[in-house]
């Protein structure tokens, strides 16, 4: 298995056209790699709620994908405005999105609930300055 | 059962994916919200919905869903296609609505997300 790989991609606010696009490329790195295809699986879909939760509520960030012998880390950091209430935000049905994003079948208030599910560990610090999420998947 | 099989079972036309079908689908859901889909969909169910835009495909693509059927005749756009071609994803219409489209399935054996 490869080791310390990194690769950063930016997420730009508002883009919701193209949602999706940088979880797709860790998805193909992981599988080129030559990840046990239920951990990509899981990585895959915290990637997603993350990168929407990006695109959706931030002013824009990078996500890095880092990999080493034990494990996969997924970084998410923005420039803000925060999450005002990350205990309210960790609850299952609690939503700020806006009903154009609703429209389109997200926004329902389970993505962070989703991505603490399908990591092996989560951190996340938030201010009006930006937000960090770390996520970390074993390997092994 | 297969894709094909699924698909003949809601008279399904095929929108792309053709040479896709023979791939075992071990269960299904019908779902509107992705929020939901991307909470408890397993990998190898065929995704049922009647929402229409490229995010469907996405969202199938990242839980290794292989096949989404649209019902009520719903039309796919044209970047929802591009996206499906290009991921591998199966993508089906039918003219059932989704609760008779589930209860089809169901009936002819294919369990549910669990």
């Amino acid at each position: 298995m490869s080791s310390g790989y990194k690769e950063s991609f930016s997420i730009v606010a508002g883009d919701f056209a193209s949602a999706g696009e940088v979880s797709a490329r860790i998805k193909i790195i992981l599988r080129m790699i030559g990840i046990d295809p239920a951990i990509i699986r899981r990585v895959s879909i915290a990637a997603y709620e993350a990168e929407l939760n990006m695109i959706i509520h931030s002013f824009g960030g990078e996500m890095t994908l880092k990999i080493d012998s034990g494990s996969i880390h997924i970084d998410c950091v923005d420039t803000g405005p925060g999450i005002e209430d990350i205990e309210m935000a960790m609850k299952e049905g609690f939503s700020t999105a806006s009903p154009d994003i609703q429209m389109m079948g997200f926004g329902a208030g389970m993505g962070l609930p989703n991505i603490k599910k399908n990591s092996d560990e989560m951190e996340i610090r938030s201010d009006p300055g930006g937000t960090h999420l770390h996520l970390k998947f074993n390997i092994v | 059962m297969t894709i094909a099989e699924a698909a003949a079972i809601l008279n399904c036309k095929t929108v792309c994916g053709a040479d896709k079908m023979d791939r075992p689908v071990s269960s299904a859901c019908g779902a509107d919200l992705m929020s939901d889909v991307l909470t408890f969909v397993k990998e190898n169910c065929l995704l049922l919905t009647g929402m229409v835009n490229a995010h469907v495909v996405r969202t199938a693509e990242m839980l290794d869903v292989p096949c989404i059927v649209l019902v009520r005749g719903k039309v796919p756009t044209q970047d929802m296609i591009e996206l499906a071609e290009q991921t591998g994803v199966t993508l089906l219409t039918c003219e059932y609505t989704l609760y008779e489209a589930c209860g089809r399935l169901y009936q002819n054996g294919l369990p549910p997300c669990k």
